[in-house]
């Protein structure tokens, strides 16, 4: 295919101008001396010391942070487990649970949340539980799996069937070859996926806001709360430090794989010339 | 690894989609169908009628939506999967940079762009702007109203929802045999006619999941038409916010409503499957 000429180097520069616009200006005021958000009052960096004191929005971060982990992590067993259990299913048996395992991404978010609602209001009406950090958990669990699901299940799909067998052939025990051999290919798709619902669980709000209760709050259910008044400059200042942490950590990632690809490559080229070098060395 | 035995690992898994999934969505169709009291009733769906105004409202915007996000999203992706290696990765990472912040503060910093002594007004006055538009339209204005319309609303739907039509799309293009491009060429196909004839048709499947997952989110959206819209523009989202957790507390209401809204996604993704195979990848990027 051909380069990209001017024209739509321009396009991507104004769309890519368009989605970062917002983000520029929250960065920028969360410099800002005074509490406006549209004048510029002078440089200060009171609102980040202001923030680390402020409890509802660390009490809110944490809450998000804990749920997320968690939520992330029990997705991640459970998804993978599940998704070894599909595959090795019949046709018919899995193509049913893969459409029910695409409910929740598929559906709307309200739907999904209202829906979960109900079901605890519901069975509030027997069990003795109130709405709170224990049903946000279940809910984000439950939105976190299939996407674990559908990361691991392709790689499950490029393994090669027979070298597991071949490591119970050579005395390894079931488990010891899913630890060995299968694990290790599938890896990939396991972290992806984790990274995935990890992702999911700290942008959500609409689930969580139907399902957390009153008394207990994620940031981004603060975040809604405060915009019906006015959202303090704090909340720049977290959203500014929270975009750093992700920009160095892409960055990181970005690195190591250039990196890799890097030596990779040179391996590639000392293993396709060996003759092509003993040769030249002959020569001298 | 395809043993039998290994179906057990799915076991808990169903158990649990089967409460948390399914109950759920059985529990809306019944609340849908009864009143407070518990007997069958068809009322929550005749009362939608009065309501009619809000799902035009919605649909209609959620599709202007949509085609803008296909008219940025398409173009962008496109140039994205011809460019170098390099640039691409820089590319992707910036797609998927905004994603990491919560979406409401980027929705709500559109707030400070778009207000009337927002940024964008300001930058327009400071450049002297609204003296050229009064001298050339012999207006008499200081400032544009942007927020509080309902075409704030797409922007903010279009902004939030943009990345999930230009990864589908690009992830479908990228792998696109370029063999199959070079042979279009031998043929004697021009590239206006390669971009007709072979790319656009092979990258329909990224374009129609990235209909489906720019339209469910935006025509049920209610934090993008609460934060620009001013509660001025009413959607789908709102009524049913409003019917569990807002003033009008009725959700049996709010059930039928959702699932009117979860009929119409079906219906939607019955179109998709007929569409394009290739569906899933798809939509993992």
């Amino acid at each position: 295919m051909k380069k990209n000429g001017l024209f739509s180097r321009l396009f991507m520069g104004l769309v890519f101008l368009f989605l970062y616009a917002p983000i520029f200006v929250l960065i920028v005021f969360s410099f800002n001396a005074t509490k406006s958000r549209t004048v510029w009052g002078g440089f200060s960096l009171d609102w980040y010391a202001k923030l680390f004191q402020n409890t509802q929005i660390m009490g809110a971060l944490y809450t998000t942070l804990l749920v997320s982990v968690i939520a992330a992590a029990i997705a991640t067993i459970a998804g993978t487990a599940a998704a070894i259990g599909f595959y090795s299913m019949k046709r018919r048996p899995r193509t049913l649970c893969l459409s029910v395992n695409n409910i929740p991404m598929t559906n709307a978010d309200i739907v999904t949340g209202v829906s979960l609602m109900l079901l605890f209001v519901f069975a509030g009406r027997f069990l003795p539980f109130k709405q709170g950090f224990a049903t946000l958990l279940i809910a984000h669990i439950t939105f976190d799996i299939p996407y674990v699901i559908l990361s691991v299940l392709p790689k499950l799909r490029q393994l090669d069937a027979n070298i597991y067998e071949a490591a119970q052939d050579l005395g390894a025990t079931g488990f010891l070859a899913f630890r060995k051999v299968v694990l290790p290919e599938i890896m990939p798709g396991v972290l992806n996926g984790m990274l995935i619902a990890f992702t999911m669980s700290i942008d959500d709000f609409v689930i969580s806001y139907f399902t957390a209760g009153s008394q207990t709050s994620t940031l981004a259910m603060v975040i809604y709360s405060m915009t019906r008044r006015k959202i303090s400059p704090e909340i720049n200042a977290l959203s500014t430090l929270m975009f750093l942490v992700v920009l160095a950590l892409l960055l990181v990632i970005n690195i190591r794989q250039a990196n890799q690809d890097k030596a990779a490559k040179k391996k590639a080229d000392k293993l396709a010339a060996p003759g092509s070098a003993a040769l030249l060395d002959t020569q001298k | 690894m395809r043993s039998k035995r290994n179906q057990i690992l799915a076991v808990p898994y169903v158990v649990w989609m089967a409460v948390f999934v399914v109950v759920p969505l059985l529990l809306i169709v019944v609340y849908a169908f009864t009143t407070k009291d518990g007997s069958f009733t068809l009322a929550n769906f005749s009362t939608m009628n009065q309501y009619l105004g809000v799902f035009g409202n919605s649909f209609f915007l959620a599709l202007v939506a949509t085609a803008i996000c296909i008219l940025l999203g398409y173009p962008l992706a496109y140039f994205l999967a011809r460019s170098g290696h390099r640039m691409k990765g820089v590319a992707m990472m910036l797609i998927m940079l905004p994603m990491w912040m919560n979406f409401l503060l980027r929705t709500y910093s559109w707030m400070s762009l778009l207000e009337d002594t927002g940024l964008i007004n300001r930058l327009l006055q400071s450049i002297r702007f609204f003296d050229l538009w009064n001298g050339i339209f012999g207006t008499n204005i200081e400032f544009f109203h942007m927020i509080n319309t309902p075409g704030a609303v797409v922007l903010g739907m279009v902004y939030n929802f943009l990345p999930f039509m230009v990864l589908p799309i690009f992830s479908v293009i990228e792998k696109i045999d370029s063999r199959v491009i070079e042979a279009a060429q031998d043929l004697g196909a021009n590239s206006r006619r390669v971009f007709q004839k072979v790319v656009f048709p092979l990258s329909l499947p990224g374009v129609l999941s990235g209909i489906t997952m720019v339209f469910i989110p935006s025509v049920s959206t209610f934090v993008i038409t609460k934060l620009l819209g001013g509660g001025m523009t009413m959607m789908l989202g709102d009524l049913i916010e409003m019917q569990f957790l807002g003033a009008a507390y009725n959700p049996h209401l709010g059930s039928a409503i959702s699932l009117v809204m979860m009929i119409v996604v079906l219906i939607c993704m019955a179109v998709m499957n007929r569409f394009g195979e290739g569906e899933e990848e798809a939509m993992l990027l």
